[in-house]
């Protein structure tokens, strides 16, 4: 038996380095485009502003891009070293998309991140936004890949059980590749990552319009950045994630938590705006609610269900009874009893086998496992609600928020009033960690969300760790939290130097702290 | 398009080829940190030889991790075999591994020495701890690994960390990391001047010789003390990946059988033990003529070919052996993915891999120059 405590810190482990590499992900894909563009006016203008303009604030976008590297690198390792039966259970199919991640785009773009620091006196000026392009074409293409390897957790098509083998194989990649729930959350994540990189820029040249320090530089800035920002979180919000949920069970299980609905509504549902979630008595309470909203939302129609997670519920239970029957006749295949019979029968229920494997963590007979098992393991086919529900509004909450901001920035910004308007500054500036907030919320509840599964309806979570005593773990997660704060810490320092400091970092002799001596001096190194 | 046999054959070579490639690109970026501390003295110095990789280390370091994902992809068994089994030896590369980037990027970002030492050292340690481990690692697949399936396919893997160290295995780790410091040092010796071209040229040289001599020990334990696996049944070579139901017999020595199948491959380890003499030849002597340079250089890639082949043609057709129940050794026939994914990441790779191999040239080409101290002083606020 796999013990309880190793699927838990291998969970806490995947959870702490995942959220981590994901804090300097999104900055990166958003701050490539933003680099992009300044670049392209640049070549386009030939204006040094838009220059020095790319060169810092990609010196920004590099110190972020180390640890983005280091962190990655983590992931990579981790299915094998920590999940390992997941590794083999679905690396034919989960395996080629990290594989086509690296060849396509990885490779790209960490090929031109060199040649945009270090290629500026190397390359003519087309070359050298070409390469820009290229790294931020990689980087977008790199999200795509590691989404449909991730909307494939979330939705399993395009693949079959090889008894033989013992694990999924691909049907048709095709079918992987266009899987809606990947598409959907590609497009979601980038735009998300679109927003971070934006708000990054308004609330750091903010500061600097508050400070009335490089006015010039720092409107330039501010100026790309509410407009790319703007229509990044437009289409976060209007192309979220929602259109995703309609397919997959464990999507809809998803959007059960998300909206707290223990019971099925009659079309259209209430949205539930707000409540307590109790999943021992499956009710929430004190809900208020808006009426018809989460039918609308979720479903797109006037007509349609959203399905309650009691309904959900007792769906999976003749499914965990099937998923036993399945579980017993792969053992008799797996013991060389592979008659035409068998394996016609098997073949037959062999969709409920994911479910089979959920009674694993009572008993490793799963033939055998007894009726209270069976209960336990309904209870578990739906995750916990509440955390889910309010991630949800956490992200909601945060995505609003900087709807509004974006559109005052960019309000004002076209009418040229927003140096005047300190108090939509000071706001912008103290709303840099909302991306933050939303985007590691937003993973919580995609991942989380998918609890108990780490392939929806095929691999229980449970099932997929390494055989490691619980302490390695435990170990090895002592020392990512350890690592992982002085990474942050280091990151953090260097980050509000160089934002502090301002292009003047660039030492072109033109703005700001090289003009007046006396405030450099505060700083206590000079730099580079 | 090729049938499953076929397949199998060219993931083995695909697999061998982007580890080469990791090796001679990634290696060289691993051999220069490495030799960091004892090339460059000063700060301007140090600045010099980071920046003859700064533009590359990052696009290099892809090799690593396309390796490691193409293995996820085509050999799911060997990668969650090895990753697992060799659980804190891995953790203990990622975390070095953590340093290289993180000290490329911020040691010239802020004028201390204290901060600038520090970072030296992170990068001298990230670089030296990866071929080290990886060497470790290879011996141990060598001498096999203490692993079984349960009939659900869930690995278990019996050693300890410690276990993983036999004067065998520390042996070959030594070799890894003479491998990488020979060839950061034929690079360094190609794209930097004076005094830091001639103290890497004087490091090359020696331990080019030691490469030669370890690896030549190597070879010598592996034919008398070390154990060979051998398949004993008939395989089938068209069949699923079933690494369980073979029988494999180990027999000293039997890592050799494949030379004397066929004496023509001898070639591999003949490289690996001649090309590296063929370096400390080049830089016995006061290097001048960029044709020197260059011939060291390919010299020392054409010695990490021949030993990574080595490996592969000695163990062949094996991947990963187990010690304690040689009958689950992983085989490149048994451990691989479905008929339909090799096929279709072998369009993939054959697709990408000339792309990423003509955009990485032009940039090379692009960057090539001879870093001089003159230049960094020059660009001191945006060089590495």
């Amino acid at each position: 038996m796999i013990s309880e405590a190793l699927v838990e810190l291998s969970r806490w482990q995947f959870a702490v380095t995942a959220l981590f590499h994901f804090l300097f992900v999104p900055l990166t894909i958003g701050l490539t485009w933003i680099l992009f563009i300044m670049e392209a006016v640049y070549v386009m203008t030939d204006r040094e502003i838009y220059r020095d303009m790319t060169k810092f604030w990609g010196k920004l976008f590099g110190i972020n891009f180390a640890i983005g590297v280091a962190t990655g690198l983590t992931m990579e390792f981790e299915f094998g070293t920590n999940w390992s039966y997941y590794a083999h259970y679905v690396g034919d199919v989960f395996g080629p998309p990290l594989a086509i991640e690296g060849l396509m785009a990885f490779f790209l773009e960490s090929t031109f991140v060199g040649m945009f620091f270090l290629g500026w006196d190397r390359l003519s000026k087309k070359q050298h936004l070409m390469g820009t392009f290229l790294m931020a074409l990689g980087t977008n293409f790199s999200a795509l890949w590691i989404l449909i390897a991730n909307g494939w957790m979330q939705n399993p098509i395009g693949s079959e059980f090889n008894y033989e083998t013992m694990r999924m194989e691909i049907v048709s990649f095709s079918e992987i590749i266009f899987n809606p729930v990947a598409q959907v959350k590609f497009i979601h994540t980038v735009a998300a990552g679109y927003v971070a990189g934006s708000m990054f820029v308004l609330s750091i040249s903010s500061y600097y319009l508050l400070k009335g320090r490089d006015v010039a530089f720092a409107k330039r800035s501010f100026s790309v950045a509410a407009a790319f920002g703007l229509a990044s979180i437009l289409s976060v919000i209007l192309l979220g994630d929602e259109s995703g949920y309609e397919v997959g069970e464990v999507q809809k299980v998803k959007l059960a938590a998300i909206e707290a609905e223990y019971h099925t509504e009659s079309a259209p549902a209430a949205f539930t705006l707000i409540g307590m979630p109790d999943d021992e008595a499956m009710e929430t309470h004190y809900a208020v609610k808006i009426p018809y909203a989460l039918g609308i939302i979720a479903t797109r129609s006037l007509d349609e269900e959203v399905i309650g997670l009691r309904d959900l519920q007792k769906a999976h239970e003749p499914r965990i009874r099937n998923g036993m029957i399945a579980y017993e006749y792969l053992v008799k295949l797996r013991n060389g009893e592979d008659t035409p019979e068998n394996i016609a029968k098997f073949n037959e229920i062999k969709h409920d086998l994911g479910y089979g494997l959920l009674l694993k963590r009572y008993t490793d007979n799963v033939v055998d496992a007894t009726e209270e098992q069976i209960q336990m393991a309904v209870k578990d086919s739906t995750p916990p609600v509440a955390p889910i529900f309010w991630a949800f509004r956490v992200m909601v909450a945060a995505g609003f928020t900087m709807l509004l901001l974006f559109a005052l920035a960019f309000y004002f910004n076209a009418k040229r009033q927003i140096e005047q308007k300190r108090w939509l500054l000071k706001a912008i500036f103290f709303a840099l960690p909302l991306p933050w907030i939303a985007i590691e919320t937003g993973w919580f509840v995609a991942e989380f969300g998918r609890q108990p599964w780490a392939i929806s309806e095929i691999l229980p979570t449970f099932l997929s760790t390494s055989s490691l005593a619980a302490n390695d773990v435990l170990f090895s997660l002592i020392a990512f939290i350890i690592v992982y704060s002085i990474l942050f810490v280091i990151d953090m320092y260097l980050m509000i130097k160089f934002a502090r400091l301002g292009p003047s970092a660039l030492h072109t002799g033109r703005y700001h702290a090289e003009q007046v001596p006396e405030q450099s001096a505060g700083l206590r190194h000079s730099t580079s | 398009m090729f049938d499953y046999e076929t397949l199998k054959f060219l993931w083995w070579c695909i697999i061998g080829f982007l580890l080469i490639g990791f090796a001679i690109t990634d290696g060289m970026d691993m051999g220069v940190g490495g030799l960091l501390p004892f090339v460059a003295k000063k700060d301007i110095e140090r600045r010099v030889v980071i920046n003859t990789v700064g533009a590359h280390w990052d696009g290099n370091q892809v090799w690593f991790i396309t390796a490691g994902a193409s293995l996820f992809a085509a050999w799911p068994l060997v990668y969650a075999t090895a990753f697992s089994g060799f659980y804190f030896a891995m953790m203990l590369t990622l975390f070095s591994l953590f340093l290289r980037p993180l000290a490329f990027d911020y040691r010239s970002k802020i004028e201390s020495s204290n901060w600038r030492n520090n970072w030296d050292k992170a990068l001298f340690v990230g670089s030296m701890v990866p071929p080290l481990v990886f060497g470790v690692a290879l011996g141990n697949l060598l001498q096999g690994v203490p692993f079984s399936f349960d009939s659900l396919m869930r690995v278990t893997y019996t050693g300890s960390f410690f276990s993983l160290f036999t004067p065998f295995t520390l042996l070959a780790g030594v070799t890894s990391v003479a491998m990488v410091l020979m060839h950061g040092s034929t690079w360094l010796v190609m794209r930097t001047d004076a005094d830091i071209a001639k103290r890497s040229a004087h490091i090359g040289r020696i331990v080019a010789i030691v490469l030669t001599l370890t690896f030549a020990l190597a070879g010598v334990m592996v034919w008398q003390s070390i154990d060979g696996y051998q398949v004993t049944s008939v395989i089938n070579t068209m069949g699923q990946a079933q690494p369980t139901t073979k029988e494999v017999s180990i027999v000293t020595g039997a890592w050799f059988n494949n030379y004397k199948a066929a004496p023509l491959l001898c070639l591999a380890p003949l490289s690996g033990l001649i090309m590296p003499l063929i370096v400390a030849l080049l830089f016995s002597k006061k290097v001048k003529s960029t044709g020197i340079k260059v011939m060291a250089f390919a010299a020392s890639s054409i010695a990490i070919i021949g030993i990574i082949l080595t490996l592969g043609i000695s163990m062949f057709p094996f991947v990963l052996p187990s010690s304690s129940q040689p009958d689950h050794s992983l085989l490149m026939w048994d451990t691989v993915s479905s008929e339909g994914t090799l096929s279709l990441m072998l369009m993939v790779v054959s697709l990408f891999i000339p792309i990423i191999i003509g955009y990485t040239l032009w940039c090379y080409k692009k960057m090539w120059r001879t870093v001089t101290i003159a230049e960094i002083e020059q660009n001191k606020h945006s060089a590495y």
